[in-house]
């Protein structure tokens, strides 16, 4: 019968798929769907850059106008990958271009980003609209100046913890006076000075803002200035705000404060008196989410006293010198909480306390909503996880970091296997799971039996044999993402299933017992992956052992073979 | 819940990891000015699933029998370091199977990982006590570099309560290395040096030359972006320190001021600085004029 629908039909109830998931799965229908959805497609998401090519995206997905790259690997974050490794984000806009130039949307996570690279989106893509940096690196403020510059229609510049080299300053200025369409600027990375007219007189014609975040470079009187002309912002970031509590300028913020009712989002306090958070306690009751965590030097008295203002808060990122004390205060004000991330505090940082499994279990107990959760933390218990996942069972992402890796259970001194095994077992929605402590092959057992809907698991000092990757590997059948450090695992576990790594995204291994001879045999079996090895200032020479210990090994599906912009020290085999 | 079973073949045990029929309780608040007034302490039941938890063996034949793991209540003070579940405490225990061909895990005498941090020894209160930190593993724990820079960076500028010391260590956490960033113009990818390894102003220009002299020449046309290297010949980069070069260099010191290298005595400089720039001495209007100012005020706040 779906035969019978001419082609617009199909398009049209198409159209009401937005998640590339569903795509995906309404492609593999027929030849004629196939068809249809590919010409229709406008949001293409890569979780790998080097699993296609730009051209054959380009061939499959002529219209596509939204693009979604990711690069590096996530361990990379740690510093556990080169500089150099690879994530170039060039070759992808030159293709685009070349062969599609109604691009008007990019987002890139963990890649390498030239300057020359945001010049050329800045002259290529007449209707950009959109650009997305989270996590890259390689571009400086000249590149940034090129986008204002050139893009008439930019509607958002968000640039979330890049690492960006400032050596002019004066990108700001280069959004010309006709620009009048920002609705979203985040530049609260940037480490550089800015000018501070021209962002006052950006924000002044730029009626559609919702979302800005400043960089600590913006004082508090030009804070104030912009929310006066902007009381319309739905999420802010505030840079600095030091000033002195008696002063005007401080003065004129809380009252300006006071009319920003729109505002449902803060972040930043990037430089904070924390003296001067009562200009905030008007908007608190608004709030649905609030990220303190890049905010050094609060008591946390005074988080306290500002977050049991924000009972609708749904989403708190916040650093351990809240302590187990001020979570609990969470945990009786926000009820509404879903997510919420507990970040390590810098050790030398005032009122450094971090927390333990007590502040945790006060939190699952009060907020019965919660669904994603990051938390670094001192210590932890079996019990204590084990009440976490009786109380919450609708865990989506669940991540906890002992500080010490390999830290038993503070109480009996056992490993944490049952407390996750709990987790794994009550949360049959979980997704994502980070673990760690004391860890025996056991966890995996349980992961692999339960955990039945995790795409991603990450890894660390954890299990005892091979039989730990194994249960995984087997059990756990929609894994997409496995990372794993410093963990016994080898060459049997490696090759136990190598059908399965072509189900998943990738596999990082490094600091485990995985020889070169394995990696070998693994890609020579399987062509579809590529294997990389990255072995720093270690001898890379044919004869290398196969007995020996591969560092690190990083392995992905792909379609377009071995890439060919891996330095030297990184080895596809 | 209702009964559970596995599919698969030689399907590994069902565990049920959270009692029924037991009364949960978090760990009452001992303080209880913090607002949780409403209940003074959190009473948690579970509600009898409703079939039995049924397992099979990993290995070997299938023996069945109810497999539970046991919390504490109360919470006992001291450490069971004897066998893995075989915990001595209340009656919701049942006692673990036997088990024939399967491996028992062993966690006594935990096998020790690749890399073990050299503390291991865990308090045994489960008190706030402050734990000496063992010693730094790289990339543990897991925070990204940009917020590990962020807490460092921070330090040096705010927070009139706490007393900072200019010679702060940066993340590395090590007394004997001062590592900074060194970033030089038209080159995208930074480096970072150990200024304590250079005891004079000359060493530190010599190194930024050998840092910097081959991804200079890879460069060249900026938008081969590193995957064709062009091959051009390698200039000694030099004269970084004087003004007479093509490059200079000047550092970001602990006040968020642009310097001039070269000004004050090495220690004092190492002590200040908070991360370097190669920038072209075109940039730089004063150097032009002969006259060798202190700062360098590249004001672009007009």
């Amino acid at each position: 019968m779906v035969n019978y629908f001419p082609e617009e039909v199909l398009e049209h109830v198409f159209s009401f798929l937005t998640s590339h998931r569903d795509r995906n799965a309404v492609s593999l229908v027929c030849k004629s769907w196939y068809n249809v959805e590919r010409f229709s497609r406008g949001k293409v998401f890569i979780g790998n850059c080097y699993a296609i090519s730009p051209e054959r995206l380009i061939s499959r997905f002529p219209r596509v106008r939204s693009l979604t790259l990711k690069g590096k690997p996530h361990f990379a974050d740690f510093n556990l990958v080169l500089h150099d490794w690879g994530g170039y984000v060039y070759p992808w806009i030159e293709a685009m271009a070349k062969g599609c130039t109604n691009l008007e949307e990019l987002r890139l996570k963990r890649m390498l980003v030239s300057d020359a690279s945001l010049e050329l989106i800045a002259k290529s893509f007449p209707n950009f609209k959109s650009l997305v940096l989270v996590s890259c690196e390689g571009f400086t403020t000249d590149g940034l100046a090129a986008i204002a510059s050139n893009c008439r229609f930019l509607r958002e510049l968000d640039l979330q913890e890049n690492e960006v080299e400032d050596p002019r300053g004066q990108w700001l200025s280069c959004f010309p006076d006709s620009c009048t369409s920002l609705a979203s600027l985040n530049f609260a990375c940037l480490k550089g000075e800015v000018n501070l007219a021209a962002l006052e007189r950006l924000v002044a014609r730029c009626r559609n803002l919702k979302s800005l975040r400043l960089n600590h470079a913006v004082p508090p009187d030009v804070l104030q200035k912009i929310l006066a002309r902007a009381p319309q912002l739905v999420d802010l970031g505030a840079g600095s705000f030091v000033h002195d509590p008696e002063s005007e300028t401080y003065n004129k913020l809380k009252n300006v404060m006071q009319k920003c009712t729109s505002i449902r989002s803060l972040s930043g306090f990037l430089d904070v008196n924390a003296r001067c958070l009562p200009a905030i306690y008007p908007i608190c009751i608004n709030l649905s989410s609030l990220n303190l965590s890049y905010a050094p030097g609060i008591y946390s008295k005074e988080l306290v006293k500002l977050i049991r203002k924000c009972k609708k808060l749904q989403c708190l990122w916040i650093l351990d010198t809240i302590g187990d004390k001020g979570l609990r205060v969470v945990a009786s004000a926000c009820k509404e909480l879903q997510e919420l991330r507990v970040f390590k505090s810098d050790p030398n940082d005032v009122g450094n306390a971090a927390v333990t499994e007590e502040g945790l279990v006060a939190i699952s107990a009060g907020c019965p909503n919660l669904n994603s959760l990051l938390y670094f933390c001192r210590q932890m218990t079996n019990t204590a996880l084990i009440t976490v996942a009786k109380n919450c069972p609708n865990f989506i992402r669940f991540r906890l970091c002992t500080l010490d890796p390999i830290t038993p259970d503070a109480v009996t001194m056992q490993p944490l296997d049952n407390g996750f095994g709990a987790i794994v077992q009550s949360c049959k929605g979980l997704k994502r799971l980070s673990v760690s402590g004391l860890l025996t092959d056991q966890v995996f057992l349980y992961i692999g039996m339960y955990a039945e809907q995790l795409e991603m698991l990450s890894i660390a000092f954890a299990g005892n044999s091979d039989k730990g990757m194994v249960y995984v590997l087997n059990g756990c059948k929609k894994l997409k993402k496995l990372e794993i450090r410093d963990s016994p695992f080898g060459n049997m576990a490696l090759l136990a299933d190598t059908g399965k790594y072509e189900t998943m995204r990738s596999l990082w291994m490094s600091s485990c017992k995985v020889t070169f001879g394995a990696c070998k045999s693994l890609a020579e079996k399987m062509p579809r992956l590529n294997v990389e090895i990255i072995n720093e200032g270690d001898e890379m020479e044919g004869g290398s052992d196969d007995r020996q210990n591969v560092e690190k090994m990083y392995l992905y599906r792909t379609l377009v073979g071995p890439r060919k912009d891996a330095p030297d020290s990184v080895w596809t085999l | 819940m209702e009964g559970y079973s596995r599919k698969d073949v030689g399907c590994p045990q069902l565990l049920d990891l959270i009692p029924k029929e037991k009364e949960w309780l978090v760990k009452s608040a001992e303080e209880t000015n913090y607002g949780l007034s409403e209940e003074k302490k959190l009473e948690l039941r579970l509600g009898p699933p409703g079939g039995d938890w049924t397992f099979k063996q990993i290995c070997g034949p299938t023996n069945e029998s109810l497999l539970s793991f046991g919390f504490f209540p109360n919470t006992t003070a001291g450490a069971t370091t004897t066998a893995p579940w075989q915990h001595q405490t209340k009656a919701s225990f049942f006692p673990l199977m036997e088990k024939e061909s399967c491996r028992i895990v062993e966690l006594q005498g935990a096998e020790k990982k690749a890399f073990s941090p050299a503390n291991t020894a865990v308090p045994n209160s489960s008190s706030a006590q402050k734990r000496t930190a063992p010693a730094p593993v790289v990339g543990w724990p897991p925070i990204r570099s940009f917020r590990k820079n962020l807490a460092n960076g921070n330090s040096s500028k705010l927070s009139p309560e706490s007393q900072k010391d200019f010679s702060k260590k940066p993340i590395e956490n090590c007394p004997k290395n001062k590592f900074v960033k060194i970033n030089m113009d038209g080159v995208p990818i930074g480096r970072k040096v150990d200024l304590k390894a250079f005891h004079s102003y000359e060493k530190l220009s010599s190194a930024v030359d050998e840092l910097f002299r081959g991804l200079l020449a890879a460069q060249g046309d900026s938008s081969t972006n590193g995957i064709k290297k062009e091959v051009e010949g390698e200039k000694v980069i030099s004269g970084l320190l004087d003004g007479s070069g093509e490059y200079t260099l000047v550092y970001e010191d602990n006040e968020g001021d642009r310097m001039l290298v070269g000004d004050v005595p090495w220690d004092m400089f190492v002590s200040t600085v908070k991360r370097l720039r190669v920038l072209k001495s075109s940039e730089l209007p004063m150097l032009f004029c002969g006259s060798k100012p202190g700062k360098l005020s590249l004001d672009r706040s007009i």
